[in-house]
């Protein structure tokens, strides 16, 4: 029969694309929308830009926004940590141990995290002073619990012991996504139940892991904002001290947000850079970089 | 007689309720190519986990090179292995599976080479060239530095035949190594393991390829419902059961 040599290749498809009204209209819409919120916060002198341009790299803000994100990286640090080996110990066939993982998580997944840190802050009510010691024998150690945890301890308690809860469930979410035959192979290699989770199962378990830890630690960038009554000098603390003296509560609210904003922009385009790694062997050509997209859509370069 | 690669001695092992292995006996001689074929649900396949002891037995002995898997016996008595032994007699056992089990996120050459470097903690440089030599042993050399899911299913089990031989085991395991493949590849899988059984490496091969059994096997049984049915030569098994179940079944398979 006839054949692509004898005919030769046709002529390529040159068709008239099929029109998409409501978009011009959608567009529209929008265009007008964003010009009359523009006006809105350029006219209204109520904004007061200008303090609010005076105070953002203020020191204490600045101090605020440092104390932010270290309060985020080393209670995030707390709850991957401790959620992993939580994770491990709600997988594991010891009742005792799967049981205290259990425990944990109820307590500290079933109240509020505010009241956790308000509860660490003044564990001096209930416990006057911590010690080391056998129970109801000799103590090695002890001082005053208010000296032992100070206001950034107490933070960092709260925030990342909460954390934990969550992020054990995240992590055992992650492990329980990898196929059984994965650790069955490893296994038969002769490797050890803590190799293989090391080694096979944790990279892997990454790809599901990632993205959720990647919400929380938004999360937390957020939620860090609480420790303002324990009281911890952060970001959000500090600006109600101007505010309190000022009395512009509006411009300095709006000012601590834009801060939140511009942090959480980061943590996105670090979470994206981070997905991608661990996406390694599974996806066949790894997406591009925005870099890389924007090279290729309009300068024309690929690769 | 030499000692038997694998000997086991009326090997019971139950899922709960289900009763899946009842009274195995069976003896693989070193250097021998031993099928086990049946029907699905058998208990072949739980047979050939028995042996890397991914399943305890219930019942019975089961011994690899004269010794008992998962098990310690003094003074008349059974004692559990602890996790690092077991681990320890699994090196010496290869294991092929049906769905490959390759680890997605290392390269080819990362899946041959994990094991020898963090198991037997073997120096890299060494297991970069025993790796390097495996790899080109099942005519994958040009894919190295791919990962997994780049690879056809035949040369992803050709991978996992390597990754099993780079541990240097005396023994190799096949649960069904082919059953997963498209037809056109099971033939490049196959001619892998007929060249290991010419090199003189003990295999035990859980199968539905009769003719490879036919071709390659040394020893065969045919396995139904928790026991061996029939055992003998291949050749003529095959072609000359005398057990009725069995040649219901290979006029099923023929």
């Amino acid at each position: 029969m006839s054949s692509n040599s004898t005919q030769g290749r046709p002529e390529a498809i040159r068709a008239v694309p099929v029109r998409h009204p409501g978009r011009w209209v959608a567009a529209g819409v929008i265009a007008i929308l964003a010009i009359m919120a523009v006006h809105a916060v350029i006219t209204n002198t109520r904004f007061h830009w200008a303090e609010q341009a005076k105070y953002a790299f203020d020191a204490s803000v600045i101090a605020g926004v440092k104390t932010t994100l270290m309060l985020t990286f080393f209670s995030m640090l707390i709850g991957v940590v401790l959620g992993i080996i939580l994770a491990i110990m709600r997988l594991s066939s010891n009742p005792l141990v799967s049981g205290a993982a259990w425990l944990y998580i109820w307590i500290f997944r079933g109240t509020p995290v505010l009241v956790q840190l308000l509860v660490w802050a003044s564990l001096g009510a209930l416990f006057p002073t911590l010690g080391l010691g056998i129970p109801f024998g000799h103590l090695f150690f002890s001082a005053r619990t208010f000296d032992l945890i100070p206001g950034l301890a107490a933070a960092l308690l709260g925030l990342g012991l909460n954390e934990a809860a969550y992020m054990s469930e995240i992590v055992r979410a992650g492990i329980l996504s990898v196929d059984e035959g994965q650790s069955e192979a490893a296994t038969a290699l002769g490797m050890t139940k803590m190799l293989t989770l090391r080694r096979i199962v944790l990279p892997q378990a990454m790809r599901v892991i990632v993205p959720p830890t990647g919400n929380e630690t938004i999360s937390m960038l957020k939620t860090t904002s609480l420790v303002a009554y324990v009281p911890y000098y952060e970001l959000l603390f500090k600006v109600q001290n101007i505010y309190t003296r000022t009395y512009q509560v509006m411009p300095m609210l709006i000012m601590a947000s834009l801060w939140y904003l511009a942090m959480t922009s980061i943590l996105m385009t670090g979470q994206y850079y981070i997905e991608r790694h661990f996406a390694r062997g599974s996806l066949r050509t790894l997406p591009p970089t925005p870099v890389q997209r924007f090279r290729t859509r309009f300068l024309g370069i690929s690769g | 007689m030499t000692q038997p690669m694998v000997k086991a001695e009326n090997v019971y092992k139950s899922f709960g309720r289900l009763e899946v292995l009842k009274g195995i006996n069976i003896e693989v001689a070193p250097r021998k190519v031993f099928c086990i074929i049946g029907p699905s649900g058998s208990g072949k396949s739980t047979f050939l986990r028995c042996i890397n002891h991914l399943e305890k037995i219930d019942a019975g002995r089961l011994a690899v090179n004269g010794e008992l898997v998962g098990y310690h016996e003094r003074g008349g008595l059974l004692h559990e292995m602890r996790e690092r032994d077991v681990a320890a007699q699994r090196r010496k056992i290869g294991m092929v599976f049906q769905s490959f089990n390759l680890f997605p996120h290392m390269t080819v050459l990362g899946n041959v080479m994990e094991a020898p470097i963090n198991v037997r903690g073997e120096a890299k440089a060494i297991v970069l060239e025993r790796a390097t030599k495996l790899l080109e042993r099942v005519g994958l050399e040009d894919k190295m530095n791919n990962y997994p899911s780049q690879l056809s299913g035949g040369q992803q089990q050709r991978v996992a035949i390597a990754r099993a031989l780079a541990m240097e085991p005396e023994l190799m395991l096949f649960d069904e190594p082919t059953s997963a493949l498209d037809p056109e590849l099971v033939g490049e899988v196959l001619d892998v393991m007929r060249k290991l059984a010419e090199d003189g490496m003990t295999m035990i091969v859980v199968t539905h390829e009769m003719n490879f059994a036919r071709e390659v096997g040394d020893a065969l049984v045919f396995m139904d419902g928790g026991v061996v049915v029939e055992s003998g030569n291949p050749r003529d098994v095959l072609s000359n059961p005398q057990h009725e179940r069995t040649k219901t079944f290979l006029s099923k398979v023929l």
